[in-house]
C-alpha cells in the first residue's frame, strides 16, 4: 500500500510519468475528470438502488399485500425503511453527487479554462469519503433491526431513541452516513468555489462565466452556509442516540422541535442546491440548441442570487402544523410566496431565450424543454403548500409528494439526462444514439406524468404519505382511490423499463458510437475547444477568453457561433 | 372541489376548499399561459434552412418589458393569494372561538386515546369518559382539543374536517373544530411515528345531541350512572395562551 501511495504522490507532481495502471488511473486519481466519472457512476448505481426501492413500495401500494417480485412481502417495518431510504438516497446520493459533484468536477475546469481543480487531493478525498458514506448507508440494510425507517427527515424522539424506532443500529448508521456525505460535499464545495474564483482563464471576467458554473458555485455557497446548523443538529442527535443525552428529549429538558428547525434550515436551501445546477445545465443546452444568447444573462444571475438568499428564510413552511407558534406561519407564508418572484423571472427568461431562435430538437434539447415544461407544474403546485391556509389540509399528503416529485424528478432525472446526453461526446469522445435517446425521452417523460398526476388527486382526497396500507381507513380504502394508486404503480413500471434503453445506449455508445470530434454541437464555451475526451491537463495551451459565453447568431459572421476563445 | 373525493364535515372545511380553488384558478392560468408560450415558441422557431437567428441580449428595453409586465402580474397574484391564505390560517389556527366543549387527545405509539367530559360537562371529574380509537362529538358544537403525545411526534388529522395538527411530547397544543355533519370520519396519524404508523387509525363519530347524550349515559362511570344527564354547561372560555400552560 505504501508503494502505491508513493506512486500516487509521484503522479500528482504532474511530472512526466509512465501511463499509470488501472487502479491508479481510475481509483486513486486526482484528475477532475476521473473524479467526476467516479461520482457519476456511483450516483447512477445509487439511482438504480433508489429506483428499485421506489418499485418495491409502489408495488405494495398498487397491489397491497402481494409479495413483490425480487423483494418479498412488504411488512410495515420494511415499508418504512424502504421509503426512508428511497428519499435519503435520491437526494443525498443521487441528486447531490451527480448534479453538483459529477457535472461540477467535470465541467468547472473545462468551462473556465484551467487544467484541474484548485485542490486536486482534497477533491480525491472528497470522493473517497463520499464512497465511504454510501457504503455505510448500504450496510445499514444488513444490520440487526434493519435500515432506519423514521423518514428522511428523521424527526426525534423517534430517530433518537431505539426503543421508539426499533432500528437502533440502522438509525445510527443512517446518521453517520449523512454526516460523512456532508463532509464530502463541504470539501468539494470549498474546492469548487475557490477554483472558479481563482483559476479562470485570462480574460474571463465575472460576467463571462457560463451560467452553469455560476449556478454550481451559488449552489455550493448555499450548501456550505446551510449545512452548519444541520451538522450541529446531527451531532446532538448522534449523542442522543448513543450517549443518551437529551437534546431532543422533552423529559430531560430537550425539545424535539429544535431538530425540525435545524433540519429544515438546511433542508429547504438544499432544494435550491440541487435546483440551481439543474437550471444551469438547461440554460447551457437551450442556448446551444436555440442558437441564441441567453435572454438577460445578468437578470438571470441576479434572480439566482435572489433565490439563493430567500431560500434561507422560508424553512418553517415545512412546519406550519408542527406545533410552532401559529403567528410564525404568517411570516413564512409571505417569504415563501416571495420566492416565486425570482423563480418566475428565471422561468420567463428561459422561455424568452427561445424567441427568435433556430431550434433543433436533438435529445439534449428535448430533455431541457421537458425540464421546463415539467418543472413549471412542480413550481405552481408549491403555491398550494406554501400558503398556510391550504397547507393545513395538504401537508404530508400525496399532494405534497406529487408536488416535490414534480420538482425533484425534473431536477435529478430530467436535467441529468439532459446533461449526460449533451456532454457525453465530451466525456467519452463518441455520440449517443439519437433514436434510442428519443425513445428513452418519451418513455420517461410520459410515464412520469402518469405516475404523479393521479397522486395529486389521491392527495387531495386525503391520502397521507408513508402509509403502507390504507386498509385501516374507510375514506381512503375506496376502490376509486385504489385504481389511481394502481395506475401510478403501472406507470412507474413502464418508466423503469424504459431506463434499460438508456443504460444500453450509454454503454453501447461509449465504445461504438459515432466519433464526436471536438465540438459536435457547435457551441461557444471552452470545454468544446479541447479534444474529446480531454487529455490529462485538458488544454494543450491555456486559453484566453475574449467574450461572454453565448455569442450565437451574430450578424455579419460566417459561422453562427463565436467561441469564447477566438480572438476574432 | 375535493368534496367529490372527501366529505366536508366541519365549519372551516369549505374555507380551505375555497382557498384551494382560488389558488388553482390563479396558478392554473399562469401554468397554461407559460406552457402555451413555451410550446408555441418551440414550434414557431424550429430550425429552418436559411433563416438566421436573431441576436438578442435581453437587455433591450422594448423586449425586456415582456418579462417585467408578467412579472408585476405575478407579484399581484402573490398578494391575492397571500391575503386569503393568511385569513384562513388565522381563523383556523390563531383565533379560537369560545369552546362549548373541551376534549383531550393523547397520541402514542400506535393509538389515539381520548378523554371526554362525562354527563357533567367538565373535564377532570370522576365521570370523565376515556376511549381508545373513537372520539364521540356532538354536531354543531364548538370543540377545543388539547393535544398531547406520550412518546414521539404524531400528527392528529381528520381529513373530513380539514384538520391537521402535530402532537409533540412535552407540550399541550390546543386547537378547535366545529363539526357540522353527522357521520363517522377517519382520524389519521400523518407524521411518521414508527412501525405501526399506518395502523394508527381512529374514528371520530359526529352525533346529534340526543344520540350523544345517550352515549354519555351508556358510557359514563357506572357508579355515577344515576346522575341526571344535565345539558352541558358552556365552560369558561379558554384562550390559547391559557390552554398552553
Amino acid at each position: 500500500m505504501s508503494e502505491q501511495m508513493q506512486h500516487a504522490g509521484h503522479e500528482q507532481a504532474g511530472q512526466d510519468h509512465a501511463e499509470p495502471g488501472f487502479f491508479l488511473k481510475y481509483c486513486w486519481s486526482t484528475d477532475h475528470k476521473i473524479i467526476a466519472m467516479q461520482y457519476l457512476f456511483t450516483g447512477m448505481l445509487m439511482a438504480v438502488i433508489g429506483g428499485f426501492l421506489a418499485y418495491v413500495f409502489r408495488m405494495q401500494l398498487g397491489f397491497p399485500n402481494h409479495s413483490v417480485p425480487g423483494f418479498g412481502l412488504v411488512t410495515p417495518g420494511r415499508y418504512n425503511a424502504v421509503v426512508t431510504m428511497h428519499g435519503t438516497i435520491m437526494i443525498f446520493w443521487v441528486a447531490m453527487p451527480v448534479l453538483i459533484a459529477a457535472f461540477g468536477n467535470f465541467l468547472i475546469p473545462l468551462m473556465i479554462g484551467c487544467d484541474d481543480m484548485a485542490f486536486p487531493r482534497i477533491n480525491r478525498l472528497s470522493y473517497q469519503i463520499f464512497l465511504l458514506s454510501a457504503i455505510v448507508l448500504l450496510v445499514s440494510f444488513a444490520v440487526k433491526g434493519g435500515a432506519f425507517g423514521g423518514a428522511w427527515t428523521a424527526y426525534p424522539p423517534l430517530s433518537s431513541n431505539g426503543a421508539y424506532n426499533l432500528t437502533p443500529l440502522g438509525a445510527v448508521l443512517w446518521l453517520l452516513a449523512v454526516a460523512l456525505e456532508f463532509v464530502a460535499f463541504l470539501l468539494g464545495g470549498i474546492n469548487f468555489t475557490v477554483t472558479v474564483m481563482n483559476s479562470r482563464a485570462p480574460g474571463m471576467k465575472m460576467f463571462d462565466i457560463p451560467i452553469l458554473i455560476w449556478m454550481i458555485v451559488l449552489a455550493t455557497v448555499i450548501f456550505m452556509a446551510s449545512a452548519g446548523p444541520l451538522i450541529a443538529g446531527a451531532v446532538m442527535l448522534l449523542f442522543d442516540q448513543t450517549l443518551a443525552t437529551g437534546f431532543y428529549d422533552p423529559q430531560r429538558g430537550g425539545d424535539p422541535l429544535l431538530w425540525q428547525h435545524l433540519f429544515w434550515f438546511f433542508g429547504h436551501p438544499e432544494v435550491y442546491v440541487v435546483l440551481l445546477p439543474a437550471m444551469g445545465i438547461v440554460a447551457e443546452i437551450i442556448a446551444v440548441f436555440a442558437r441564441k444568447k441567453l435572454f438577460g444573462y445578468k437578470s438571470m444571475l441576479y434572480s439566482t442570487w435572489g433565490v439563493g438568499i430567500l431560500s434561507f428564510v422560508v424553512w418553517a413552511h415545512h412546519q406550519f402544523v408542527a406545533g410552532i407558534d401559529p403567528r410564525m406561519a404568517n411570516v413564512f407564508t409571505v417569504t415563501t410566496l416571495l420566492i416565486s418572484i425570482p423563480v418566475a423571472e428565471l422561468v420567463f427568461l428561459y422561455i424568452a431565450t427561445l424567441y427568435g431562435g433556430s431550434i433543433r430538437l436533438d435529445t439534449p434539447m428535448l430533455w431541457a424543454l421537458g425540464f421546463m415544461a415539467e418543472f413549471l407544474i412542480g413550481g405552481v403546485t408549491g403555491i398550494f403548500l406554501g400558503s398556510s391556509g391550504t397547507d393545513i389540509y395538504l401537508h404530508d399528503t400525496y399532494f405534497l409528494v406529487a408536488h416535490f416529485h414534480y420538482t425533484f424528478v425534473p431536477i435529478a432525472i430530467i436535467s441529468v439526462f439532459a446533461g449526460i446526453t449533451f456532454w457525453f461526446p465530451k466525456m467519452f469522445g463518441r455520440m449517443m444514439n439519437e433514436t434510442l435517446g428519443k425513445i428513452h425521452f418519451w418513455g420517461t417523460v410520459i410515464p412520469f406524468n402518469v405516475i404523479f398526476i393521479p397522486l395529486f388527486i389521491t392527495g387531495a382526497a386525503g391520502d397521507q404519505r408513508r402509509i403502507y396500507s390504507y386498509a385501516q381507513f374507510a375514506e381512503q380504502s375506496r376502490p376509486a382511490l385504489q385504481h389511481l394508486r394502481t395506475t401510478s404503480t403501472i406507470a412507474l413500471l413502464v418508466m423503469l423499463a424504459f431506463q434499460l434503453i438508456f443504460i444500453f445506449n450509454f454503454f453501447w455508445s461509449m465504445w461504438n458510437g459515432k466519433r464526436a470530434g471536438d465540438n459536435p454541437w457547435r457551441s461557444t464555451t471552452l470545454e468544446w475547444t479541447v479534444p474529446s475526451p480531454p487529455p490529462h491537463g485538458n488544454f494543450a495551451e491555456l486559453p484566453t477568453v475574449y467574450r461572454g459565453p453565448y455569442e450565437y447568431g451574430l450578424p455579419g459572421r460566417a459561422d453562427d457561433y463565436w467561441p469564447q476563445n477566438a480572438p476574432n | 372541489m375535493y368534496e367529490r373525493y372527501i366529505t366536508a364535515a366541519s365549519t372551516y372545511a369549505h374555507s380551505i376548499d375555497h382557498l384551494f380553488l382560488l389558488i388553482a384558478a390563479l396558478v392554473g392560468f399562469w401554468l397554461i399561459l407559460a406552457e402555451v408560450v413555451l410550446f408555441a415558441l418551440v414550434i414557431k422557431y424550429r430550425e429552418k434552412e436559411g433563416r438566421p437567428t436573431r441576436h438578442i441580449t435581453g437587455e433591450e428595453k422594448e423586449l425586456h418589458r415582456w418579462i417585467t409586465i408578467p412579472h408585476v402580474l405575478v407579484i399581484l397574484c402573490d398578494i391575492v393569494i397571500v391575503v386569503p391564505a393568511i385569513l384562513v390560517w388565522y381563523n383556523i389556527k390563531q383565533a379560537q372561538p369560545p369552546a362549548e366543549q373541551t376534549v383531550r387527545v393523547y397520541a402514542q405509539q400506535w393509538a389515539w386515546s381520548f378523554q371526554e367530559p362525562g354527563p357533567d360537562g367538565k373535564l377532570d371529574t370522576e365521570d370523565d369518559i376515556r376511549t381508545v380509537g373513537e372520539l364521540h362529538v356532538t354536531v354543531n358544537a364548538t370543540y377545543h382539543f388539547e393535544l398531547m403525545s406520550r412518546d414521539v411526534v404524531h400528527s392528529f388529522a381528520i381529513p373530513s374536517f380539514r384538520l391537521k395538527q402535530d402532537a409533540l411530547p412535552g407540550r399541550t397544543i390546543t386547537g378547535w373544530f366545529r363539526p357540522n355533519r353527522v357521520g363517522t370520519y377517519d382520524i389519521q396519524c400523518t407524521q411518521m411515528c414508527g412501525l405501526g404508523h399506518a395502523l394508527m387509525a381512529g374514528r371520530v363519530i359526529v352525533e346529534t345531541q340526543q344520540d350523544h347524550a345517550a352515549w354519555l349515559i351508556r358510557n359514563a362511570n357506572p357508579s355515577l350512572a344515576s346522575l341526571p344527564a344535565a345539558p352541558a354547561p358552556v365552560p369558561e372560555n379558554t384562550t390559547m395562551a391559557e390552554a398552553r400552560r
